[in-house]
């Protein structure tokens, strides 16, 4: 197993990554005529031993940014460094073999699985790849720890994915990346594709796993409150960007962005007196395309806290606003203290094919 | 549940153990709960979850394939292709007679105006040159499976190398490797194939399955690189990635192996075409100039249409052969694509 | 007189050289008019299924519907097809989970609106686009003038979801169907809509009939909750009372596994084991039984009755959670 090695000190660290892909258009040869700005800019580090949580609204670019780390996309700028190895500047093979360490857990637990292979070619391809399959014995032993790991049975291993049900595949999924022994775990929408009572138990599991194995996770997920449950710092994006990043527990108790805290009086409590009395902070309008993002504060369109000065001309730098709490918001303070006041928002249209279009109003969503 | 006539199938799946019981059973107790029930209950309980539990380890393949057994259709496809198979491999021990020998008893009685027909010792008559057609309609099945297989399976290798090409580099090599295909989908098949045969200086039955096997390269290359670039942008391939396997292996085990299920379907149905293609080329003279060569197409062609008026026979025998193995084939092919894909059944 | 009563509704699908799979399993359960009734479960409860066969949207062939769906006096289930697909527009309407298939996507979204109005409430072209606009602005989308002339896809999908919804209000239907209306949006979309789903209900009085997984969607809207479970319903009670008291060891799990945005953190959860496959049949007795922590030797004697309960609920359980534990 991999000790828990010291537990300070960042096992990665993003500085300033970008992934921006290009728009192609053109009869015959293609042309770049915008870019999709999926990630702009983020930093943050996790710790050893430690789970990151990422949560954010589709196309936040979240999901995007854990393959980027992963380089499965190409990020555009910025470093990636993961134990000491900046790995934007790793050559094919030595990124190939690297990836031994950092492992990925899918969304969707049977697209994710080659269809066509039974459970033990599924486990024992990471194996091969790496040159970890020599031994026909040690390999058996290994494929049926993991299995056990995740509370499969070593029957399993001669059967297919189609065969389990939902939770089944995601522990079929999460075996494959344990077989490796990573020190980092990748979870893009862990458990979003699965029946609540099965969420649970998979949740439980990663948490298990954690314990006994030291991993690394960073938790990608759009969910709040299972990003709350598992993680130990939460990071909170919005449009290719960070705008929050605490300790779990502070961000809950006191969400600092805007867009924080929109975002959790929107999750549904399953609590009739807590929905009875909360107040909804409802955002107005849509997501902005990420082809053309609002300039200055990216949030400043639906902001109920938008103030005229700096938040339309000048993006906001995530800055360490209380101890270990990083808000990207020029009136983080005076928000906190209650200085200002939320006001009605004009909800701008936004389009989705072909981005933001400028300067359309219309009906007013008022805000309480 | 957005599809509510997908029915979970019961028993297919089942949540055996779960790190509750797992844990628990370390202590060497009963799942929580369970230690209340009585011992005959607890029994019952096991029992029930014995029924919905199964045996495990079907593949998909396998799974297809006890669809394909459950469909009425493909079943009838198959026992025709399986008949004509059996046919053309038995053909010399079916066949009475010798297809190439011309009977005195037959050509004495061929005059311009009638051909002999059914008698105990020829059952179907006579061809034009005194031979017996049953037997050559026999033979003929040989050679309509030789020609038709033999193109497929050159036009399915030539394919699958383009096809896999395009879809395993892209960028510039898929850009030119499709255009090359879009120029030879743009002709008509058979008009394609004609000009193939014409081009050869003497034509034989080898420019017949080379110019069939042509036209079909085109279609398989298409279809597997699209389902290669549809496989490219799957989930399952980016695991791969993420796991560190190589770019080669994961085209030659991931991709690949995925994409061919749509060509071997495109394979069955093309084989239906080739035989009709191949038969074509016959019919206008294109295909095997030897004259003992008992062959469908031909019969159909040149025999069939010149003693129409005589004995129509000649014509309607060879007619339906080929419609009823090609038949044989797609619905054979059209089983296979439900079977493997069951969502597309209507 | 209830506004629609579904009595012992049961949809069991056969097809060709399988077992036949019972979805739906005497279902009963009756909507007031004004009032929200939830539909809660898992995937393969039945709860679709449920509102597909009160619609009479089930496929025609390979499913068998027997029951009652009593709406205004009349029973669905017994409509010619013609009679029900009158109803289905103007007294009844429904909301889909995916907007973007559920729209038509050639053809403007105020036609759309447009067209229901003209063919259930024989308006005018032109009355019917004004009306349409009005219908548009109510459900809050910006600038509906101008998306009256626009295509699906060029909206949002929370836009797109509020025009389904003026859709299905357009004639004014007595109940609303929704089926898992926000599952395709991001949260904070979902707090839009579930909040304009509120304010249409108490402003126009419509019953509605919510369908979900989501139990916190059903917290803060539904006044009685029916929670399903492998095709039957296994507890009903009002929402408040649910919440703080579920008596089934299901809806009791439900609420022990989901991880709570205001929980305290760092425990485990409480999770129910095993999967919904674990089931055994009714008929055997309690499908639920393989993953339940109260099961006692009753539970395998054929299927428990749905009895009614000191609190104004009915609950299907030989061993409910006793009332005290209450939800941490």
């Amino acid at each position: 197993m991999t000790e828990p090695t010291e537990p300070t000190g960042p096992l990665v660290e993003l500085r300033d990554v970008k992934v921006h892909f290009p728009i192609k258009s053109g009869v015959l040869f293609d042309r770049t005529i915008g870019h999709v700005y999926a990630v702009d800019g983020v930093s943050l580090a996790i710790n050893r031993g430690e789970t990151y949580g990422l949560v954010g609204e589709s196309g936040c670019g979240k999901s995007t940014l854990g393959r980027g780390l992963l380089r499965l996309v190409e990020p555009t700028d910025g470093e990636i460094v993961f134990d000491g190895t900046d790995l934007r500047a790793l050559k094919d093979e030595p990124m190939r073999r690297i990836r031994r360490r950092i492992q990925m857990i899918f969304q969707d637990p049977l697209s994710s699985l080659d269809p066509r292979q039974s459970v033990e070619s599924l486990l024992v391809e990471g194996l091969k790849a790496h040159g970890l399959a020599k031994d026909k014995a040690a390999v058996d032993k290994r494929l049926r720890e993991a299995l056990a790991a995740v509370g499969l049975p070593a029957s399993a291993l001669s059967k297919y994915p189609h065969e389990f049900s939902g939770g089944q595949r995601q522990r079929i999924g999460i075996a494959r990346a344990l077989v490796l022994e990573p020190d980092l775990i990748v979870a893009d929408e862990p458990v979003s594709a699965l029946d609540v009572s099965i969420q649970a138990q998979v949740l439980n599991l990663l948490d298990e796993l954690q314990d006994e194995r030291g991993l690394t996770y960073l938790i990608i997920a759009h969910d709040l409150a299972v990003v709350r449950h598992i993680a130990d710092t939460v990071g909170v994006m919005y449009l290719g960007g960070l705008v929050e990043e605490a300790s779990s527990d502070d961000l809950y108790r006191e969400p600092m962005h805007p867009y924080t805290r929109a975002l959790m009086s929107a999750v549904p409590v399953p609590d009739p007196q807590v929905e009875d009395r909360r107040e909804r902070i409802l955002l107005a309008g849509d997501l902005p395309s990420p082809a053309n993002p609002p300039a200055g504060c990216r949030f400043h369109t639906r902001c109920p806290w938008a103030q005229p000065t700096r938040c339309a001309d000048e993006r906001p730098a995530l800055r360490e606003v209380l101890d270990g709490h990083r808000v990207a918001c020029h009136y983080a303070e005076d928000i906190a203290a209650g200085k200002i006041r939320p006001h009605e928002v004009e909800p701008e249209l936004v389009r989705p094919d072909d981005g933001a279009a400028p300067g359309e109003t219309g009906e007013l969503i008022p805000t309480p | 549940m957005s599809d509510p006539i997908i029915q979970p199938t019961v028993g297919a799946q089942r949540e055996s153990v779960d790190p509750s019981a797992v844990t628990e059973k370390r202590e060497g107790t009963l799942p929580r709960g369970l230690d209340r029930l009585g011992e005959r209950k607890r029994a019952r309980l096991e029992q029930l979850a014995q029924a919905t539990a199964d045996k495990g380890g079907v593949s998909l393949v396998r799974d297809a394939f006890r669809r394909l057994r459950r469909n009425p259709t493909a079943m009838v496809g198959a026992s025709i292709v399986a008949l004509f198979v059996l046919v053309a491999i038995f053909a010399p021990l079916l066949a009475p007679h010798d297809p190439a020998q011309r009977f005195d008893e037959l050509t004495k009685n061929l005059t311009v105006d009638s051909i002999p027909g059914a008698s105990s010792e020829f059952p179907l008559g006579s061809d034009p040159l005194g031979r017996d057609f049953l037997s050559r309609m026999i033979h003929g099945s040989r050679q309509t499976l030789f020609v038709g297989v033999l193109a497929t399976l050159i036009g399915l290798a030539l394919g699958v190398l383009v096809g896999a090409l395009a879809g395993a580099f892209g960028g510039w090599v898929d850009n030119i490797l499709m255009r090359f295909t879009d120029v030879m989908l743009a002709l008509p098949a058979l008009l394609l194939a004609i000009s193939l045969v014409a081009m050869a200086s003497r034509s034989s039955q080898w420019t017949v399955i080379l110019a069939v096997a042509i036209v079909n390269v085109p279609i398989f290359a298409r279809l597997l690189r699209g389902s290669m670039l549809a496989q490219r942008e799957s989930d399952h391939v980016l695991a791969a990635r993420a796991l560190g396997v190589k770019r080669g292996a994961i085209v030659l085990r991931h991709m690949l192996p995925n994409a061919m299920t749509a060509v071997i379907v495109q394979a069955t149905l093309t084989l239906s075409t080739a035989i009709l293609e191949a038969a074509s080329l016959s019919f206008l003279g294109l295909g095997d100039p030897d004259i003992n060569r008992a062959e469908w197409g031909l019969m159909l062609g040149v025999d069939g249409q010149r003693y129409f008026e005589v004995r129509p026979e000649l014509a309607y025998f060879p007619a339906v052969a080929i419609i009823v193995v090609a038949l044989g084939f797609t619905l054979l092919g059209e089983g296979m694509r439900e079977a493997i894909d069951p969502k597309s059944r209507r | 007189m209830s506004l629609l009563d579904v009595r012992d509704l049961s949809v069991v699908f056969q097809r060709r050289g399988e077992r036949p799979f019972t979805a739906v399993d005497e279902v009963s359960f009756s909507v007031e008019p004004g009032q929200t009734v939830g539909l809660v479960g898992e995937s393969g409860c039945g709860k679709s299924v449920t509102s597909l066969a009160i619609m009479g949207l089930l496929p025609q062939r390979g499913n068998k519907v027997t029951g009652e769906v009593n709406f205004d006096g009349a029973d669905l289930l017994k409509l010619r097809p013609d009679d029900l697909r009158d109803r289905r527009g103007r007294d009844i309407g429904m909301i889909f989970q995916d907007p973007l298939s559920s729209l038509n996507p050639v053809i403007p979204i105020g036609t759309q609106v447009a067209e229901v109005l003209e063919r259930h409430r024989g308006m005018d072209h032109k009355a019917a686009l004004k009306e349409a606009r009005e219908l548009l602005d109510a459900v809050g989308i910006p600038d509906p003038t101008r998306r009256l002339k626009e295509y699906p896809h060029q909206i949002s999908g929370g836009m797109r979801q509020r025009a389904l919804i003026a859709i299905a209000l357009a004639c004014k239907p007595r109940l609303l169907i929704a089926d898992e209306p926000t599952t395709a949006l991001d949260v904070t979309i979902q707090a839009q809509i579930l909040t304009l789903l509120k304010e249409l209900v108490d402003e126009t009085g419509t019953a509605l009939i919510m369908i979900t997984h989501d139990l916190g969607v059903v917290a803060g809207l539904c006044d009685t909750v029916n929670v399903l479970y492998g095709g039957k319903i296994v507890e009903r009670a009002e929402r408040h009372e649910l919440f703080a008291r579920p008596r089934h060891p299901y809806t009791h799990g439900l609420l022990n596994s989901v991880p709570r945005l205001d929980s305290p953190r760092g425990e485990r959860l409480h999770a129910i084991r095993g999967s919904v496959a674990d089931n055994i049949p009714w008929a055997e007795g309690c499908a639920f039984a393989p993953r339940c922590d109260n099961v006692v030797d009753a539970c395998l004697d054929g299927t428990p009755p749905l009895e009614p309960t000191a609190n104004g609920g009915d609950l299907r359980c030989n061993n409910p959670v006793s009332e005290e534990v209450a939800v941490p």
